[in-house]
């Protein structure tokens, strides 16, 4: 049992939360996640670790509301206590040290650059984010983000913030030198489409591209092979070899179909935990 | 008393047609007076060799004797003492190649049923009341171990006899293992391996689920800020191999692993009241002839499967699952395809459509013994399947030794460890 003892809403689908969970918190690094089950008879979900404070032994993972789990989760208020919790899981990606460091978030993915970004600054690289959303609303945690990286570049669909467009597009502008200018180094995470709409953007320009990839998964141990992704050909898995891989050599297509292998099955818990709503 | 030269007593079952709709257990268990009958048909043999062939050596004779005179009590303490996970055993070790193919009478008549007996045992005892009391460590050590499958389970409970304090670490969210989310309920249900664990809490066995040592928590640490003075790794053989044929990752096709996983650990079956999916088409196929293949075949026809089948490249001979749940699987309809390798799986819009084989052939016996399978040229067909389900084993999972330099492995990936089975902790 995992203890809520923060809750923010970023979004009307996007939940902030801060849990007790000392052991995570000190061994987390940035890039890593977290399995959580919400109730008994509940999936496991994956979901990445966006801050971390050893101290306080407090985790912060930001749940954007998809499915049922997630919906389910989005319902607990502070004081709450989420049934289970494992991790950190996945490994830490290894960005190279020097030039211009650029990630790419969308969804909730800004937010699982959160403590990416810090640690790369920390470190002293030049760094900027570009994050994407709909509209102005659905942005989520720009301030903070602000003050961490040197650069922030938001981008919304309908020009109600920042830059009018796709972060695929704001990214194209800087690779021809606008803004913070050309990245030497580029962190995509988020939806599946945009980061293969990134990928595509960062191979024309031959620059490096990690991405995270979210494929399902069950134990995140490397027991079950649910999570498996190709990789130049080869296949791994993503609890254990990833989440982080090298963009340019991912096979997007099948990661793209096998995330959408139970798109009706979902559907139909989400029905039944309406029918059942408040028996969580 | 009189011995009595008479075959096996069956072990009552539930129809096949019923069964195979449902993850309940098969098995129904001997009743008192077939035990009995069953207990006496031991020769009690001058050198009971049946001990040699059981890996713990339960003094199988003696809690025979005490079945036959009707103590149970008496069968029950000489079978724990023995072995503190008898019900499971009595349920899912693969006796006949163990202490059953041992016993005397099994070339004349059929051996003692010896697992079934273990079984009754257990199943009297778990209608016994408890002594609710947890027993308090006498020694100051604490041990901590890695992993609750099977190994962790009995090594813990070992321990916590020898009067230390024990703590057991799991990285799922429930312990047991293979015994949790592998092996199903038909054959295992989740009601005795609770009862098993809780047993173990009554020793003193603590657990503690959700920790994955080497992420969660360091090896290093249990040693040093955590204080045991040792640690058992348990830690199984759970990484899924895949065969590396084109198609393997097309929706549909699974490893065994996920697949049991899904269902036992996850309760797929109770889906949508259950949150975690499964998709079983009419025509599933499974590659492999172990016990996880028999286990995921006979669980694919009880998720609705029409055509529930084996697939395996060697012929019958060489199938390694325990006999029972072959001819389990058999009674229920299974299909079996003998010396048929899987070449391709075929897919249409990513989903799986069918499975490319080729037919074999037995050659020259390979490095294992066993006749080699080659494939007779010319032979591939198409079996139209809507999943694929590999069971064509496991490796040792790297987590932990990845994390840990200091523990040095075999090319395989199991830990090198001496003759004692210790890795010193320098
Ligand atoms: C479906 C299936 C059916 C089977 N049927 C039979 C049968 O009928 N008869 C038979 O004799 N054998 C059978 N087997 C084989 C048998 O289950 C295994 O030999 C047995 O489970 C091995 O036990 P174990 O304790 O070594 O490992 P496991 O049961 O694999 O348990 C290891 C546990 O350790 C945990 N773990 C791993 N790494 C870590 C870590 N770093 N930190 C914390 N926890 C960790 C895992 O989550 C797991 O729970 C079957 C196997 C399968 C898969
Ligand atoms: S989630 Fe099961 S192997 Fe990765």
């Amino acid at each position: 049992m995992v203890k809520i003892v923060e809750k923010r809403q970023l979004t009307p689908i996007t939940k902030l939360y801060r849990v007790e969970a000392p052991l995570i918190a000190k061994a987390a690094s940035a890039g890593q996640f977290v399995i959580v089950r919400v109730r008994e008879g509940g999936e496991r979900i994956p979901l990445t670790i966006t801050d971390y404070d050893r101290e306080k032994g407090l985790l912060t993972i930001v749940v954007q509301e998809v499915g049922a789990t997630t919906r389910r989760l989005g319902r607990l208020e502070e004081g709450e206590e989420i049934l289970d919790m494992v991790g950190p899981l996945g490994e830490a990606p290894e960005i190279p040290a020097g030039g211009h460091i650029v990630g790419v978030g969308g969804g909730y993915g800004s937010a699982a650059l959160l403590c990416l970004m810090r640690e790369l600054k920390d470190r002293g690289e030049k760094t900027t984010i570009i994050m994407g959303a709909r509209e102005k609303d659905l942005l989520i945690l720009s301030d903070e983000l602000g003050e961490i990286c040197d650069n922030v570049e938001i981008c919304t669909d309908d020009g109600s913030a920042g830059f009018k467009g796709f972060v695929t597009e704001r990214l194209q502008e800087l690779i021809d030198g606008a803004g913070p200018g050309r990245p030497d180094y580029v962190i995509a995470i988020g939806p599946m489409p945009m980061m293969r709409a990134v990928e595509k953007t960062t191979r024309a320009a031959g620059i490096a591209n990690t991405a995270s990839l979210d494929p399902l998964m069950i134990d995140g141990t490397g027991m079950c092979g649910g999570c498996r992704v190709t990789i130049g050909g080869e296949v791994k898995f993503a609890c254990v070899d990833g989440p982080f891989f090298d963009a340019h050599e991912v096979d997007f297509d099948e990661a793209v179909s096998r995330s959408k292998m139970y798109v009706k099955e979902e559907q139909q818990a989400a029905a039944c935990q309406r029918t059942t709503a408040g028996a969580s | 008393m009189p011995v009595k030269r008479t075959d096996k007593t069956p072990m009552p079952v539930r129809e096949p047609e019923m069964r195979a709709r449902d993850f309940d257990e098969v098995n129904e268990g001997y009743c008192f007076s077939h035990a009995m009958f069953e207990a006496e048909r031991c020769l009690r043999c001058q050198d009971p060799v049946c001990i040699d062939g059981c890996p713990v050596r339960v003094p199988i004779a003696d809690f025979m004797h005490a079945i036959a005179a009707g103590n149970m009590p008496k069968a029950s303490e000489i079978l724990r003492t023995a072995n503190p996970l008898a019900a499971i055993c009595g349920r899912v070790c693969p006796q006949e190649s163990q202490c059953e193919l041992k016993c005397h009478m099994t070339k004349r008549f059929g051996p003692v049923a010896i697992g079934h007996l273990e079984r009754f045992v257990s199943d009297w005892e778990m209608e016994q009341p408890v002594n609710e009391e947890v027993l308090e460590p006498w020694r100051d050590e604490k041990i901590a171990i890695v992993g609750s499958g099977p190994s962790g389970l009995v090594c813990a409970g070992e321990l916590a006899r020898m009067g230390y304090h024990v703590t057991v670490y799991e990285a799922l969210h429930a312990p047991g293992g293979v015994l949790r989310y592998g092996i199903p309920e038909f054959r295992l249900p989740n009601n005795i391996l609770d009862w098993e664990i809780d047993s173990l809490r009554r020793l003193g066995v603590e657990f503690i689920n959700n920790v994955i040592i080497g992420k969660t928590i360091q090896l290093e640490a249990l040693f040093g800020e955590m204080g045991y003075s040792a640690v058992f790794i348990g830690t199984g053989a759970g990484l899924p191999k895949f065969m590396g044929i084109p198609g393997e990752s097309l929706n549909g096709v699974y490893s065994a692993n996920e697949f049991l996983t899904r269902i036992n650990l996850m309760q797929a079956f109770e889906f949508p009241r259950a949150e975690t999916p499964l998709k079983v088409g009419k025509r599933v196929a499974v590659i492999g002839s172990g016990n996880t293949a028999m286990d995921a075949v006979r669980s694919a026809l009880r998720l609705g499967a029409e055509h529930a089948m084996v697939v395996y490249r060697r012929s019958e001979n060489e199938m390694t699952a325990r006999i029972e749940e072959y001819e389990h699987a058999i009674e229920e309809g299974v299909e079996f395809h003998w010396l048929t390798n899987p070449i391709e799986v075929l897919g249409e819009d990513g989903w799986v459509t069918g499975l490319k084989c080729m037919r074999m052939e037995l050659g020259e016996p390979d490095e294992s013994g066993r006749a080699r399978p080659v494939p007779i040229e010319g032979s591939e067909f198409v079996f139209p399947v809507d999943n694929v389900v590999l069971s064509i084993g496991t490796r040792p999972n790297p987590l932990l030794s990845k994390a840990t330099p200091g523990l040095k492995t075999h090319s395989w990936g199991g830990l090198l460890v001496d003759e004692r089975q210790v890795e010193q902790q320098q």
